[in-house]
């Protein structure tokens, strides 16, 4: 076995991981304070990526402005879809919300395909090309690059939930909403609050996704890995997101290299069927009990 | 309720047609649907096929979802196995199409009870996210296993075959398919006035209370995949028939998608809501290619458009249903259907 194969192949799995761990974080967000399963959450991702190849290629702004304008707009748009198609829903079975977000991802391709074509797409290079050597092991930039990113992206998120108004806000919401709005929390706000908080870190993956992989109206597929890692680790788990994006973002990549492209899919799945089996709530989710 | 209506037994009540008005209605329909053939046009025979297809499929995922509330995003692998059961017996075999889409259809429920296994310790969402692994483990397996499903190339098969007849064009398959989409129809109607039908609605009422009731979940539970499975298997085996080419392209994880779409636009839990949806979600794309058409020689720009505009109707059609008409076309038609019954005493 050579090892140094797989050593840098696990690094960039693992770098990949730290994404999926990102976007799985903006999905944790998301459902723990709204109880809603975001299956756009991937299409979201791909929005925020096309507005960042819309101001850096097509208006020429340099990626210093051009990135938190994509990001902001991915947050924006995160907000208005709570406001206008998931507030309705509110008190509905889970089912038919999972439906409307679902039908939220078909809109946001279509939408995609009718501004920017449904060509695949390369966003204009913005990190580093200098290659990145950690021993032996060679790693692509703009994976290593792309993966610091996100990673400061992470530590802010959680030192914000840890220690901010608006972070305690929310995690009191997500543990009992009726106390949390008994103690005058805002509960509307912060519904509204988390969805712009997730489709901000999403937005931000996304972009850093596409800058590493490219970007077509395709793009959104990437949200059933995510689904694979939030369900692995729990759908109420910020711990849960982290360590199983990592975990599927690194097996993702080892299978695709080892056994083949076609193989990434199945993979992740076997481990998800496995945890659905065993550990229905995920590694570190909350187990729930029904109350007659 | 209709004046002069009154029922003297129980038999009477539960029984299917109450009315000699609804008797005459069916037939009428079924007088068209046997003189339809004759007249369309070789699209709308086309059209005519498809949707029969598709109410199959959706009165199967709707027994599982809108009857026994058992969301599945695997409608599309079950039909899928039943696509490829029906190419490799015809092409193996030569057995003629009813043991063939039986046998599609059995096989399919087998794939739906071994995939309906974990709906007893998973439910809701994560029971949807089980089916989900399980469409994306077929789909690996129909374009893998190539000695059997021919890898990504999929397989091609001889027409349909009865008694030395040949059902090669979509004429003559019209005469399989709906005959079929009626008796699965009327089976599925059936199905809800026994103990199997009730105890599924009482299980999506609520599974604890169910439980207590004295009925098994499990059993039941994988009874309505194994049934859901079922209807899919057989319209996946007309599917295949009906294209005679097979491939893991053919049955991706957004026709999952269309069918749940199919069953909530058409309104769950309601067979009528079932056929409405199947027929309108499968109409729209075919409406929206018209008018393109018309558009062409005005703007034209409107091809490069379709394809776009087509994705983002079907999601507002989703999400529109979801919000303002949960109960789905088929709470339109009841509506509709009372204007009438109060006209002109209401307006």
């Amino acid at each position: 076995m050579d090892w140094l194969f797989f050593g840098e192949i696990s690094l960039a799995g693992l770098a990949m991981g730290g994404l999926y761990a990102l976007i799985a974080l903006g999905f944790v967000i998301i459902y723990k304070a709204t109880r809603v399963i975001n299956f756009a959450i991937g299409e979201i991702m791909m929005f925020a990526a096309y507005l960042f190849l819309a101001f850096a290629g097509g208006m020429e702004m340099s990626p210093w402005v051009a990135v938190p304008l994509a990001v902001l707009g991915g947050a924006l748009l995160g907000g208005v879809i709570e406001k206008t198609m998931i507030r309705p829903m509110l008190g509905e079975s889970p089912i038919s919300v999972v439906m409307v977000t679902i039908g939220i991802a078909s809109i946001l391709v279509g939408l995609v395909e009718l501004i920017w074509t449904a060509d695949p797409q390369l966003l204009p290079s913005f990190l580093p090309r200098t290659p990145v050597f950690i021993g032996e092991m060679y790693l692509a930039p703009k994976i290593a690059y792309g993966f610091l990113i996100g990673m400061a992206m992470l530590i802010l998120y959680l030192l914000y939930f840890r220690f901010s108004r608006g972070g305690v806000a929310l995690r009191a919401t997500a543990s009992d909403q009726a106390a949390a709005y008994s103690m005058g929390i805002n509960v509307r706000r912060v519904f509204n609050l988390a969805w712009v908080f997730g489709s901000l870190a999403a937005s931000l993956a996304g972009i850093l996704v596409a800058a590493t992989g490219g970007l077509s109206p395709q793009f959104g597929i990437i949200g059933l890995s995510v689904l694979v890692v939030v369900i692995v680790g729990g759908l109420d788990s910020i711990l849960g997101a982290l360590v199983a994006g990592v975990f599927i973002g690194w097996l993702e990549t080892v299978a695709g290299a080892y056994l083949g492209g076609e193989y990434r899919m199945p993979a992740t799945f076997a481990v998800l069927a496995v945890i659905l089996v065993f550990k229905p709530y995920g590694l570190f989710g909350t187990h729930e009990i029904e109350r007659v | 309720m209709r004046i002069g209506d009154a029922k003297q037994t129980y038999l009477a009540d539960e029984a299917i047609w109450t009315s000699s008005t609804q008797k005459i209605w069916f037939a009428l329909l079924l007088a068209a649907l046997l003189a339809f053939p004759f007249m369309a046009s070789s699209y709308l025979l086309y059209l005519g096929c498809l949707v029969g297809i598709a109410v199959i499929s959706t009165t199967g995922l709707n027994i599982l979802t809108g009857y026994t509330g058992l969301i599945s995003l695997g409608q599309a692998g079950f039909m899928g196995v039943g696509a490829y059961t029906v190419a490799w017996l015809s092409l193996n075999t030569g057995l003629p199409f009813p043991v063939t889409l039986l046998l599609a259809g059995l096989v399919a429920a087998a794939v739906g009870v071994l995939v309906g296994l974990p709906s007893l310790r998973v439910k809701g969402l994560y029971l949807a996210i089980a089916t989900l692994a399980a469409s994306v483990f077929l789909h690996f397996i129909f374009a893998e296993w190539e000695p059997v499903t021919g890898g990504m190339e999929g397989l091609s098969l001889q027409p349909a075959h009865l008694f030395g007849l040949e059902f090669r064009s979509d004429f003559a398959m019209y005469f399989i398919i709906v005959p079929l989409a009626i008796l699965a129809l009327l089976a599925a109607k059936n199905l809800f006035r026994t103990r199997v039908g009730r105890a599924f609605i009482a299980i999506r009422d609520r599974d604890i209370s169910a439980e207590i009731l004295g009925i098994p979940l499990l059993k039941y539970k994988l009874m309505s995949f194994a049934l859901s499975s079922f209807y899919a298997g057989v319209a996946g085996g007309l599917f295949a028939y009906f294209y005679r080419v097979v491939t893991p392209e053919s049955f991706p994880l957004s026709m999952s998608i269309f069918y749940l779409a199919a069953v909530i636009v058409g309104g769950m839990g309601n067979l009528l809501g079932g056929i409405l949806g199947a027929a309108f979600m499968t109409l729209v794309p075919e409406a929206l290619k018209l008018l393109t058409a018309v558009m062409t020689p005005i703007w034209p720009n409107a091809p490069v458009f379709m394809s776009p505009m087509l994705e983002i109707i079907f999601g507002a059609l989703i999400v529109g249903f979801l919000i303002f008409e949960p109960h789905g076309l088929a709470e339109i038609w009841r509506r509709i259907r009372r204007f009438f019954h109060l006209w002109p005493f209401r307006s």
